[in-house]
């Protein structure tokens, strides 16, 4: 089937069954390999965009159901206030070890951050429980949100 | 430019500001410099007529900061800052870009990246600049002893001029055979804690490109089904559901025989059609043990005389000793299988070019391991394969099989086209989990008598398993008398004094693959060496650290040991903790590095364990980069407590159980509250840190449990959560 997607402010006409997870379609047909393949089951959050503004698991989110929404991938997140502030935080506290896992880790951090501007420890971890790091960058990813939360207060 | 300019008009054109300097060894191992083009592949620093260098990594860079580190080496020797130098990957030679420690192989792994590159990349920084400085000399018709490069301009007796300016002149200077490196009282960038990871920009933007994101023109996506059991192989399949799928191309067995491949259009299509395959397989050479049975003989052998007597004890004298000792302390322990699971699922792209090269895109961690099997399989010299290094998204071992088994993979399918396609291979993460090539299961039975004031008089141990080097290319280098090291490293080479101990080790069979995942044997030595002290002190009455401080009196090893116990000790408040909280420590010695850590948990076993703060202390020598080194320590601390925690490989029937991250749980973020490291100061030679962190932080938690009341207990089985642990 033709789809017609909206991501990252541009029209896509795509070409995909129905079913096609909405991540395969971004990585291989739009080559934005931003947005990574870690699980396919919904448990590690590496593939996760933003839907209408909100952190969404694009390997679990099929094509079919996205028409006339708006995607938005890490590839964006320079030019959108929260995402340049976790940006921002992720760059000064050097969050990244492999860095394969971190597109959706900031994908989920700036959900978090425009659901709740100045979030506890605890409300970090419990908002980014779902996405892995096997490189256990934890403490910093924890640091990175509390330190974007500062960076956009001021 | 090209190969056959003429000198003359090669350095016409250099002045025309397209000049650049190649510093390296030479194929012979010297070092060597060059600016002509083809001297690209024997560098490790490159200098653009703009002023900009180049460091040539010759480590992968799979989180764990050798892109920086290397890079830190050459600016520091050269005189420029870390904003007016790039990386790159070295290609695949390991005549010029081989591990120091490896011999003439090229790859990274025992946390060696720094340790071997340390001299050798600064000595290529400083001949750079001294090759830069001469030419300046020579121009201004000053003594090149008063000239130096700061921040990337030549300065001194009065002149200063961008090193830019004197690239093409370089080239004609003389290299240096034993250049002057800087003393570390002039080091601004080795050393210095606001160094930032110079791969972080673009992991933050989705611009890091791993081997995952690989797109050749006109690729095909190529997934495997694998045999469910070890051994087993293809009959028969019928691919007729798999037709229907849109986008598959064709399935073929692979000529080992170990599964199926389908050739698709793209990843989600091969994804379709491999699940729409039906095989028939032969089951009857392949493995049918189960978990229980792999465990009980692993348990038997710990009960019968060792194959080896490791350092050559008495036995029976220690046995008799530790008879007759006041107290006898005894213990089983158990580590199961455990996957690597490295975030990137494992993949490469193999092209051909034009001119019948084979190029391969790869996270290689170990380049000269597929180089020399695509020798082999394409009937090619090594010239005529190129390796391309990327991104690699984790690795913790997994990529460094010494039979290159991934790589191989995607050569064999590779061959079974018409080769008009380039083939990217992809593992999804039930391959990962189930196609692995795990930590080997391993029991310790150690039996420890102590005299009326606690100190341990006798210390009998013996350990199972299955032996990772045995049977690889490496076995000559780390299997001697028929003991591999690898499966009791951190016990024969204990920097603890320990009176009256025996070390015997009994190999038992194979019943997966298995391979060293992050830290080898130290995952288990450590956490049986250290939970036994944790144990004799806490049978004694005495304090955990005091303890182990008898243990550690003498002079290198054992004071460096001692130093970050007492480190840690100090800096996690040693000696107190908050009601209903109880700290543990343990410390180790791994791969030249040394780290203490002190875990601090609440709760109970029964209702949720809680871990409330790590803190670790680390000698890894001259601390090259020392947010990194942190940054190591932390994720090596998370990776040993997550699998500690609930992580197990079990086997059915000789098959896999376990396939996802749903039941192969990781380490979450909730789970650790925090962590804090410190570093010693030292001006030791630099050790490595990727892996050192791990050994200490599952044993420091058993401590820690065990420190919460007076009945609470050693876990003595691996993970936790299946051995009377819950976790909050």
């Amino acid at each position: 089937m033709s789809i017609s997607l909206n991501l990252n402010g541009q029209t896509h006409e795509v070409d995909a069954e129905p079913g096609t997870p909405l991540l395969w379609v971004i990585r291989d047909e739009l080559k934005l390999t931003g947005t990574k393949f870690g699980c396919g089951v919904a448990a590690c959050g590496a593939c996760t965009v933003h839907l209408d503004g909100e952190p969404v698991r694009s390997c679990q989110t099929f094509i079919e159901d996205v028409e006339g929404a708006e995607i938005t991938t890490i590839e964006k997140m320079a030019e959108d206030t929260v995402g340049a502030a976790v940006q921002q935080a992720w760059l000064e506290l050097d969050v990244v070890q492999c860095g394969y896992c971190q597109s959706g880790q900031i994908m989920n951090a700036v959900g978090l951050l425009r659901e709740n501007a100045k979030p506890s420890a605890e409300e970090v971890d419990d908002y980014m429980h779902g996405n892995a790091c096997r490189c256990a960058t934890y403490q910093r990813i924890r640091a990175g949100v509390l330190r974007a939360s500062e960076i956009l207060e001021a | 430019m090209t190969a056959n300019l003429s000198r003359r008009g090669f350095l016409k054109s250099a002045a025309a500001a397209v000049a650049v300097l190649y510093v390296g060894a030479n194929t012979k191992g010297a070092m060597a410099a060059s600016n002509s083009a083809d001297a690209m592949l024997n560098h490790f620093v490159k200098i653009t007529a703009d002023g900009r260098a180049v460091a040539l990594c010759k480590h992968v860079e799979f989180g764990q900061g050798s892109a920086t580190g290397l890079t830190t080496l050459i600016a520091e020797e050269l005189g420029v800052t870390m904003e007016q130098i790039d990386y790159e990957f070295a290609p695949s030679n390991p005549a010029i870009y081989n591990n120091l420690l490896f011999g003439p192989f090229q790859g990274t792994g025992g946390s060696t990246a720094i340790a071997n590159s340390f001299t050798q990349y600064r000595t290529a920084g400083a001949a750079a600049r001294e090759m830069l400085i001469s030419a300046a000399a020579k121009e201004w018709d000053v003594d090149a002893g008063a000239l130096d490069i700061v921040e990337g301009v030549i300065t001194g007796a009065g002149k200063s001029a961008p090193m830019g300016e004197f690239v093409a002149a370089a080239g004609e200077m003389e290299v240096p055979a034993e250049p002057r490196l800087r003393d570390a009282s002039e080091w601004k960038i080795i050393g210095n804690a606001q160094t930032r990871r110079l791969d972080s920009p673009i992991k933050v933007n989705g611009q890091a490109q791993f081997a995952m994101d690989v797109h050749l023109d006109n690729q095909m996506v190529v997934m495997v089904r694998r045999t469910p059991q070890r051994g087993g192989t293809v009959v028969a399949f019928d691919d007729s559901a798999s037709k229907e799928v849109k986008g598959f191309i064709m399935a073929q067995a692979l000529p080992t025989g170990h599964g199926v491949a389908v050739y698709a259009e793209n990843t989600w299509a091969a994804m379709q059609a491999r699940n729409a395959l039906e095989i028939e397989w032969d089951f009857s050479a392949a493995e049918t043990r189960s978990s229980q049975e792999i465990k009980d003989e692993i348990l038997a052998a710990l009960n019968a005389e060792p194959t080896y007597n490791v350092n050559k004890a008495d036995r029976t004298a220690v046995k008799t000793t530790v008879d007759g000792a006041a107290t006898v302390l005894e213990k089983t322990f158990y580590f199961p299988l455990l996957a690597h699971a490295p975030m990137e699922p494992l993949n490469c792209t193999i092209e051909q070019t034009a001119e019948g090269d084979i190029v391969l895109h790869d996270g290689a961690q170990m380049p000269t391991g597929p180089h020399m099997a695509y020798q082999q399989i394409f009937e090619l010299p090594a010239e005529k394969i190129q390796i391309k290094s990327m991104l690699a998204g984790g690795s913790f071992g997994r990529r460094a099989t010494p039979d290159a088994d991934y790589q191989v993979e995607a050569a064999l399918a590779f061959i079974m086209t018409d080769r008009s396609r380039p083939v990217k291979l992809v593992w999804d993460r039930e391959d990962d989990i189930r196609g692995g090539y795990y930590r080997p299961a391993a029991g310790h039975k150690v039996r420890v008598g102590l005299d009326e004031t606690g100190a341990i008089i006798g210390w009998d141990h013996q350990v199972a398993g299955q032996s990772i080097m045995k049977g690889t290319p490496f076995e000559a280098f780390a299997v001697h008398d028929g003991v591999d090291h690898s499966s009791v490293e951190g016990i024969a080479d204990s920097p603890y004094t320990i009176p009256g101990q025996a070390l015997g080790l009994t190999d038992t069979e194979k019943a997966t693959s298995v391979l060293w995942w992050r830290s080898v044997g130290h995952t288990h030595t450590a956490y049986v060496m250290e939970v036994m002290m944790d144990l004799a002190a806490k049978t004694s009455g005495k304090d955990a650290v005091d303890y182990r401080l008898d243990y550690l009196t003498g002079e290198g090893d054992a004071a460096r040991k001692a130093g970050v116990l007492k480190l840690a000790a100090e800096k996690a408040g040693w000696g107190s903790a908050p009601a209903g909280h109880a700290k543990g420590i343990a410390v180790h010695k791994s791969f030249g590095s040394y780290v203490a850590t002190v875990v601090e948990v609440s709760g109970n076993v029964d209702d949720g364990i809680v871990i409330e703060k790590v803190t670790a202390a680390v000698d890894c020598g001259i601390a090259l980069n020392p947010d990194t080194v942190i940054a190591q320590a932390e994720g090596a601390i998370g990776y040993g407590i997550g699998h500690a925690m609930r992580d197990q490989i079990t086997l059915d029937g000789g098959a896999v159980e376990q396939s996802n991250f749903p039941d192969y749980e990781p380490l979450r973020i909730s789970d650790i509250k925090a962590i804090e490291t410190h570093i010693v100061a030292s001006a030791e030679a630099p050790t490595g840190m990727g892996e050192p962190g791990t050994p200490p932080s599952a044993p420091a938690l058993a401590n820690a449990i065990a420190a919460l009341s007076t009945d609470a207990e050693h876990v003595a089985e691996l993970p936790m959560s299946a051995n009377g642990v819950e976790f909050a």
